[in-house]
């Protein structure tokens, strides 16, 4: 078969033709929204200057994506041969991720064209900066990291053994930035000690971002490995990985939930949970739901035995940390008496992009050699 | 990035002595050339209710009922011009900048328009041009403290129209002793309190009040750590950080990886699997 017959079969699935559709009105919003204008397309103001764009496609979405370097770590760093079979799709998982985050940010910007100058005119005092600098980097990193796959498809043998000798620099060059922008997408609001709720702002925000990012990570790890060989109808006994990564993940948590308890006690927060408002609710919600429950769950024997256990308390460890993402980016801009609700262009934008990731992914285990069987189309 | 050396220019609002005429309103937007943006009647006479892109400075009219009545208190507001400015730090492409004037400064072609100022100002002060397209695109506009003017030798627009002197300006140094003075020399007038003494770590706009600030709608709650310490704290460890996990990764890679001589996966991938 050829790539053209590959690619012609692979849009016959009705899930592909809907994909196919949603990238295209993502596409068509994003013109309009460089057509009208921020303003008219979008429902953000002087008081809301960062709204769904922003919690979604950047903060949530580097997050979800932090299974690449968290599975690399495992199995290249600490030599965990068991996982090997899902490092392949966890970085092209995080690879397709932060190119689209970029696309996402460029749409968000004002002024995109201006976006290589930081690259150029360093201003290192400038979180904003940093993230923006590692992102680009990292998103090199995993094209480096994921370039085997394609190149073993089309046989290309120079360059593979080019990238082999680079291998652990890559590995530890993706583990690196990894920690550097996951944490400090926390550290954006380490600056705004008097916008940001108390229940959420503390010098540490940083590394409980990090911490909630490889949550996040092996969480969406397992959500897609199980959805996809579902979807794909693989023929593979994956459980003992995804109790692994359950493991993993409520190793995360816990630590993560005694860090925040401790964080709070220190910081003399407290008193801030027993006020009675939205923030408080919020905080709440997310800690129960996306972080208490999912490490009671993992606990439980006959979850972890289930795939659909494993499967739902996944899911909450990422309603978990989006919520997170949304309470530190819209609680900080809170002190206002701005009202925000997404427009019908920034949610198409998002869906359009979310819907890209899915798109990507699943053309590329189609054609290139990510699952250990090759691929699927084969 | 703080700059204190004698060159910097401050100001002292006193608000005792505002009449509310919005003059330095109208000579902001003419000097600056800003254009209008509709506003409606909300009960209030602050127009508009909030400063925007094409309005760098207005009075906020607070009005609260007393004994003998209802009173008011008129309130400028413009950039307090930080000493060392929570958004020039954050910028990642220099674009906002503060000069040893005094004037915290914009540069349009740098910006890309992240609008992480907007989020770091602690005084919501930098504003958006959301209805800007593409050609031009949009600019983040806010009080530029006339460094135009300034650099002219001229007063900034708003303190050379005012009709009761609400503003004295000069050396940041001479500003602080001007509003030190008059709390002193008039005891029971003014809240004792020097707003943008501390706050921030200091701003060039001041100031003082027969009226707690917190009434007159002013943040209150900012420390006064200059604001750029509280990231560049995270920031300047980076390159230890990095130093750091480099070895610390190799040295566990190299300890977990002892012994095995086939460090990479390709192999076990795709065509070269054997069934």
């Amino acid at each position: 078969m050829t790539i053209t017959e590959g690619l012609q079969k692979s849009f016959e699935s009705k899930g592909m033709r809907l994909l196919l559709l949603l990238v295209g009105l993502g596409i068509a919003a994003a013109i309009y929204r460089f057509g009208v204008g921020l303003g008219a397309s979008t429902n953000l103001t002087d008081d809301m200057p960062w709204g769904l764009w922003v919690a979604v496609d950047v903060l949530s979405g580097v997050a979800l994506a932090a299974g690449g370097f968290a599975i690399t770590a495992a199995v290249y760093i600490f030599n965990m041969k068991k996982y090997k079979s899902i490092a392949r799709p966890a970085i092209l998982t995080a690879f397709v991720g932060y190119a689209i985050v970029l696309v996402g940010l460029a749409i968000d910007v004002g002024k995109p064209i201006s976006a290589w100058r930081p690259l150029i005119f360093w201003q290192p005092h400038s979180v904003m900066f940093e993230v923006f600098w590692c992102i680009t980097i990292y998103t090199t990193v995993l094209a480096f990291e994921f370039a085997p796959a394609f190149l073993e498809r089309v046989k290309w043998e120079t360059p593979l053994k080019i990238i082999h000798v680079l291998h652990y620099p890559l590995v530890i060059a993706g583990i690196v930035l990894s920690f550097l922008h996951q944490s400090s997408l926390g550290g954006f609001f380490l600056i705004m000690p008097s916008k940001l709720s108390h229940l959420w702002y503390t010098p540490n925000l940083p590394y409980l971002f990090y911490l909630s990012a490889i949550a996040a990570g092996l969480a969406m790890v397992s959500v897609e490995g199980i959805i996809s060989t579902r979807a794909l109808k693989r023929n593979v006994d994956e459980m003992p990985i995804l109790q692994g990564l359950g493991r993993g993940a409520r190793i995360t948590l816990i630590i993560y939930l005694v860090a925040k308890i401790a964080d709070m006690t220190y910081q003399g927060n407290w008193p801030l949970l027993f006020a009675g408002t939205k923030a408080s609710l919020f905080w709440s919600v997310e800690l129960i739901v996306g972080v208490i429950v999912p490490i009671v769950l993992y606990s439980m024997k006959s979850v972890r035995e289930s795939e659909n256990g494993l499967l739902v308390t996944s899911g909450l460890v990422l309603f978990g940390v989006v919520l997170n993402r949304f309470d530190v980016n819209f609680f900080a801009q809170a002190g206002t008496d701005a009202l925000y609700f997404p427009s019908v262009w920034e949610f198409l934008v998002t869906f359009g992009l979310i819907s890209a990731i899915i798109l990507a992914y699943r053309l590329a285990v189609m054609h290139l050699p990510v699952f250990h069987e090759g691929p699927l189309n084969r | 990035m703080a700059i204190d050396n004698g060159k910097s220019k401050g100001v002292l609002v006193d608000l005792t002595r505002c009449i509310g005429c919005r003059g330095c309103q109208v000579a902001c937007k003419s000097w600056n050339e800003r254009s209008v943006k509709p506003t409606v009647m909300y009960g209030n006479f602050t127009n508009p209710p909030k400063l925007n892109s094409e309005c760098y400075t207005n009075i906020r009219y607070v009005e609260w009922e007393t004994d003998k009545g209802p009173v008011w208190q008129f309130v400028k507001s413009q950039c307090m011009h930080c000493k060392d400015p929570a958004c020039a730090s954050a910028c990642p492409a220099s674009a906002l900048i503060k000069t040893p004037e005094g004037p915290v400064t914009y540069y349009y072609e740098r910006c890309l328009g992240c609008r992480y100022c907007m989020m770091a100002c602690p005084f919501h002060i930098p504003k958006y041009e959301w209805e800007k397209t593409v050609f031009p695109f949009p600019w983040v506009r806010k009080c530029t403290f006339c460094a135009d003017r300034q650099a002219d030798g001229k007063t900034p627009a708003c303190i050379k129209v005012c009709p009761t002197n609400v503003m004295f300006f000069g050396p940041l140094d001479d500003v602080k002793q001007e509003a030190e003075k008059r709390l002193k020399e008039n005891p029971g007038k003014y809240v004792n309190h020097i707003y943008g003494k501390n706050e921030a770590g200091g701003t060039a706009w001041m100031y003082i009040s027969a009226v707690p600030f917190a009434q007159l709608g002013f943040e209150t709650d900012i420390p006064d750590k200059p604001h750029p310490d509280y990231t560049w704290s995270m920031l300047r460890e980076i390159p230890y950080k990095v130093a750091g996990l480099v070895v610390g990764l190799s040295l566990i890679a190299a300890f977990r990886n002892r012994g095995s001589s086939e460090p990479d996966s390709d192999t076990t991938h795709g065509k070269e699997k054997k069934p």
